[in-house]
């Protein structure tokens, strides 16, 4: 006889999404399944729509960042266009991104997943949210994250005239430049948003890197698996996240492939499995050989981590600091624990920061030539960028009027959707243990898995009130069993409500 | 008994709906599926019209208005010729048929004229089979 | 002791987060909405399950607000929960107001989308023909997923709606104003639109307009566009006079024309149909064959008029509603 726990739904990440975990009658782990409920169909619906209008449909596939989808279709459809896109547009696009970049690697940090290691993985939901962490850093630090996301946000506003679902990039460049007075707004914004990078890395030391506990957690906890990295690199192998060839390493380092965007087609598949509704990406070549680690895995991480440990350096001369002290305390590149890439974000940062100080710096970034009338119509082109959650693919095709005839998209989590399956059922077996009732807290670091992988969203870093409800059903043979219950309110431990039968 | 299609029929009180009258008093045979509905001029079809008889069940929509040159309204005219293509373009989007909604120019004098066109009109639509758009639409019934 | 808490909720059904962050991006204002409410559930936040919805009273909660449009069963399901245990139902942003983007999904049918997504891909392994399924027999158990709807709907087409806060995203400062009128005790008639006005974007829109005669239609790449004049001067698309305004004007101002993301204007029925008529009043011709040739430069021209609304449209919705 089999129970079921259902964590139902996971929260703290953009999207929907569940956890079944059936146990054995020993209280041990049968089998995991991480179920993707939802399903919107652009790929479908965008077809028969003017080619230009896809950036603009495009970016409500997600609204935390939507930038990344808008630069990706924009990049597809100025392949359909022949490519005419001035250099300057892609500077602007470039700069951006960057602001863009830091807006949602600050909200993860510090709201999703500063929680958990500020406040404890099994702490007190009540407070184990950016309240908590607050609470334990001061307000004056909670006051400068507020203040460090905006700017990125005012950023992206004076450069691209919208944050989210943005309608900037036409075939031909982009719709606004970049004045003299926008630029001298941003730049001492640019300064401060740097300052808050070594902040921040300073501070995952001083939380995170002096508790032994914690290290522990992510180099020797379940949160590790054996499969193989991706990530968008320039031509020094430094990461690009608007533009470059993918490169995917495996787990001891060896490059298997590195690819122009346009032959994707020829590296990535996806397989489907009839419980969830998304699909789950693998190295072509190497075929669907189901859901496995090890050195011949055809599966694939696409994360902050990974395009770290894809690089063979920085593209920016702080960030290079950063990213060699990263490694040297992991004590191995590429790096399979997964949790480093809380670490990562932080790392990419300062290569956004140092990155629009040169925009900044760049006597061209005020010119004027950032759009011309594009000359012809091709047909096809192929867009890769790296969302903040991974490598980001759009491929289009279109007729001799620009009409879209076909939209394939691999989307960023979507490339990790096999790995956090996978490691989410690590994390269940390493910490449910037979014999006893799983905690509200070991559930949470369960939850933990995925959260690493920061799927899909930024989520702003405000306060939020502490109130987590918590309802755990256990059921028997699909009979109801047992119910722990922890009221938000009340914001006491799990307790047992006296409802058992049998 | 064959389907009887329900087509609405917006006719300018000035030429059409006179045209239509003249095949009555002329004794004209001609299908009974119009359910006439008498306007000033065509230019007062707001498109909303179009959209509410479908959505309320009709088969199709027929609508009448003077010749260019002769509207009573001298320029009315022309504003249905301008929003009618248009329209056809995008109900083609909806899954509406070509046949089920038309703008048909017909003097008073052409009660010939009106009664083919909506024997014509009939025949295409009976052949179509009734419109599915306001059983689609039954929020209660509609299987999910 | 102590007052009341506001007991509120934030939940997306078909949803991209972006209506969550436009929440978020009313930055400290946040602060002083969780001074006085409890949220009860916001799954891209905060931990809360469904089973603690689940057993509250039925209106319990003081709000409600829900962004997403229903395109699956959950979505339904939980609308469903949401209305039944709450006193106020919020629609928030253009998906749950008029079905928003993934309404787009109905100008074609369940069985394309299907069969694009997961059989005729170009990249799906090959041989591995298999569609989710809403119910599957594992090893160790059976695993449910929703059912994904033949048609997308909105809030209002599953529940009683009670106030609309449109746009996509509604511009955080229109968030703000609509939360204080709600939680303020003086609340508007039922039904009503918050956070946006009952003017046209045109009338916010500080481009020039003049006298519009228009013998061409451009394509927003075919020309590059003045920023001082009206776009449909121009002769490229720009939905604003059919659309409410209050996000600022956001679109144009980018250079880019209106794609209507705040809903149709007060008492208009269908919102297409409106710009339909804007649009082709300003065609310069009486010939037939140059208003068709005309025309050709607007392909697709019902996902511009609908483009967040085509479940909204008469043709699309139920006539009781």
């Amino acid at each position: 006889m089999t129970r079921k726990i259902s964590i139902d739904p996971i929260t703290r990440l953009e999207g929907h999404g569940k956890i079944e975990i059936f146990l054995n009658d020993d209280g041990s782990v049968h089998d995991t399944f991480f179920q993707i409920p939802e399903l919107r169909g652009f790929e479908r619906f965008v077809m028969g729509r003017p080619i230009e209008e896809l950036p603009r449909i495009m970016t409500r596939i997600c609204g935390v960042c939507p930038a990344s989808h808008h630069m990706a279709s924009a990049k597809a459809v100025d392949g359909c266009f022949g490519k005419e896109v001035p250099p300057l547009a892609h500077k602007l696009r470039d700069m951006y991104y960057h602001a863009h970049y830091i807006h949602s690697h600050i909200a993860h940090f510090y709201a999703l997943a500063a929680p958990d290691f500020v406040c404890g993985p099994d702490a007190d939901p009540a407070v184990r949210n950016i309240l908590g962490v607050v609470a334990k850093v001061g307000l004056e630090i909670g006051g400068r994250v507020i203040k460090s996301r905006a700017q990125a946000q005012t950023i992206q506003l004076l450069l691209g005239g919208r944050t989210t679902h943005l309608v900037w990039c036409v075939p031909g460049g982009v719709t606004k430049g970049l004045t003299k007075e926008e630029l001298e707004q941003i730049r001492p914004m640019v300064k401060d948003l740097f300052d808050f990078t070594q902040f921040s890395l300073a501070l995952f030391k001083d939380v995170v890197l002096s508790n032994p506990g914690y290290v522990d957690l992510i180099l020797n906890g379940p949160y590790t698996l054996d499969v193989q990295n991706m990530g968008l690199v320039d031509e020094n192998n430094a990461p690009n996240f608007y533009d470059g060839h993918v490169r995917v390493v495996d787990f001891k380092g060896k490059e298997i492939c590195k690819y122009a965007p346009e032959n994707y087609a020829d590296y990535i598949h996806e397989h489907v499995e009839p419980w969830s509704y998304l699909k789950f990406p693998y190295l072509r070549k190497r075929g669907w050989k189901g859901f496995v680690e090890g050195i011949d895995s055809s599966l694939y991480c696409a994360t902050p981590l990974s395009r770290l440990n894809v690089a063979d350096r920085m593209a920016t001369p702080r960030a290079q600091e950063a990213y060699e002290e990263m490694f040297s305390i992991l004590g191995e590149k590429p790096c399979r624990a997964l949790m480093a890439a809380h670490w990562a974000r932080l790392v990419e940062m300062v290569q956004n920061a140092e990155m629009l100080q040169r925009y900044c710096d760049d006597p061209e970034i005020t010119g004027d030539r950032f759009r011309v009338v594009p000359k012809q119509i091709t047909g096809e082109g192929v867009g890769i960028v790296e969302a903040m959650r991974g490598t980001l693919t759009h491929h289009y095709t279109c007729d001799k009027n620009g009409i879209c005839t076909s939209a394939n998209l691999i989307v960023g989590t979507t490339n990790n959707n096999a790995p956090i399956h996978m490691v989410t059922k690590k994390a269940a077996q390493y910490l449910i243990k037979p014999g006893q009732e799983p905690t509200e807290g070991i559930l949470n670091m369960i939850e933990m898995a995925f959260r690493a992988f920061d799927p899909c969203y930024s989520c702003a870093t405000h306060s939020l009130p502490g109130r987590m409800p918590l309802d755990v059903v256990i059921y028997k043979a699909g009979e109801f069993y047992r119910r722990f219950r922890r009221d938000g309110r009340s914001g006491s431990g799990p307790e047992p409500v006296g409802e058992t039968t049998g | 008994m064959s389907f009887q299609p329900k087509i609405v029929g917006f006719l300018c009180n000035w030429c059409s709906y006179a045209g239509a009258d003249l095949a009555g008093t002329s004794r004209i045979h001609y299908p009974p599926n119009v359910r006439v509905i008498r306007v000033m001029c065509s230019a007062r079809i707001d498109p909303t019209f179009v959209l509410k008889a479908l959505q309320e069940g009709a088969d199709g929509v027929l609508i009448c208005g003077c010749h260019p040159g002769d509207c009573h309204y001298t320029e009315g005219n022309y504003k249905a010729m301008r929003r009618f293509p248009l329209l056809k373009r995008m109900l083609a989007s909806f899954g509406i048929e070509d046949a089920r909604v038309r703008l048909e120019w017909v003097s008073a004098s052409e009660g010939q004229r009106f009664a083919d066109i909506v024997s014509e009109m009939t025949e295409k639509i009976r052949a179509l089979g009734p419109s599915t758009i306001k059983a689609k639409l039954n929020t209660d019934r509609v299987e999910r | 002791m102590g007052t009341h808490k506001l007991q509120i909720a934030l939940y997306w059904g078909a949803a991209c987060g972006g209506c969550d962050v436009a929440v978020l991006d009313t930055n400290e204002f946040i602060l002083d909405v969780a001074a006085v409410a409890d949220i009860r559930l916001w799954p891209i936040a905060v931990d809360g399950k469904f089973r603690d919805i689940e057993q509250l009273p039925d209106r319990e909660l003081d709000i409600a607000f829900f962004n997403g449009a229903v395109r699956n069963s959950e979505n339904e399901q939980i609308a469903k929960l949401l209305r039944e245990k709450s006193k106020l139902m919020v629609a928030v942003g253009s998906c749950a107001h008029l079905g928003g983007i993934p309404g787009l999904a109905n100008l074609t049918t369940k069985d394309r989308i299907l069969s694009t997504v997961y059989l005729h891909n170009p990249s799906i392994e090959p041989g591995n023909q298999t569609l989710p399924l809403t119910e599957w027999k594992t090893p160790a158990g059976d695993v449910h997923i929703p059912l994904f709807y033949r048609r997308v709907y909105r809030l209002k087409d599953v529940v009683e709606v009670d106030y609309f806060l449109p746009g996509c995203p509604p511009a955080p400062d229109q968030v703000k104003a609509a939360i204080l009128v709600l939680v303020s005790g003086n609340l508007p008639p039922k039904g009503s639109v918050v956070g946006a006005s009952d003017r046209a974007v045109c009338d916010d829109c500080r481009r020039e307009k003049k006298e519009k005669k228009i013998k061409r239609f451009y394509r927003p790449w075919e020309i590059i566009q003045d920023p001082t004049q009206c776009l449909m001067d121009q002769g490229i698309l720009c939905a604003g006079s059919a659309t409410r305004s209050g996000c600022g004007v956001r679109c144009p101002n980018t250079g880019q024309g209106c794609r209507g993301c705040y809903g149709p204007l007060p008492n208009v029925l269908d919102q297409g149909a409106k710009f339909l008529s804007a649009l082709t009043s300003i065609i310069d011709s009486k010939d037939p064959r140059e208003i068709e040739q005309i025309l050709n430069g607007i392909p697709d021209f019902a996902a511009i008029a609908y483009r967040f609304g085509v479940p909204a449209s008469l043709l699309e919705r139920d006539v009781r509603l």
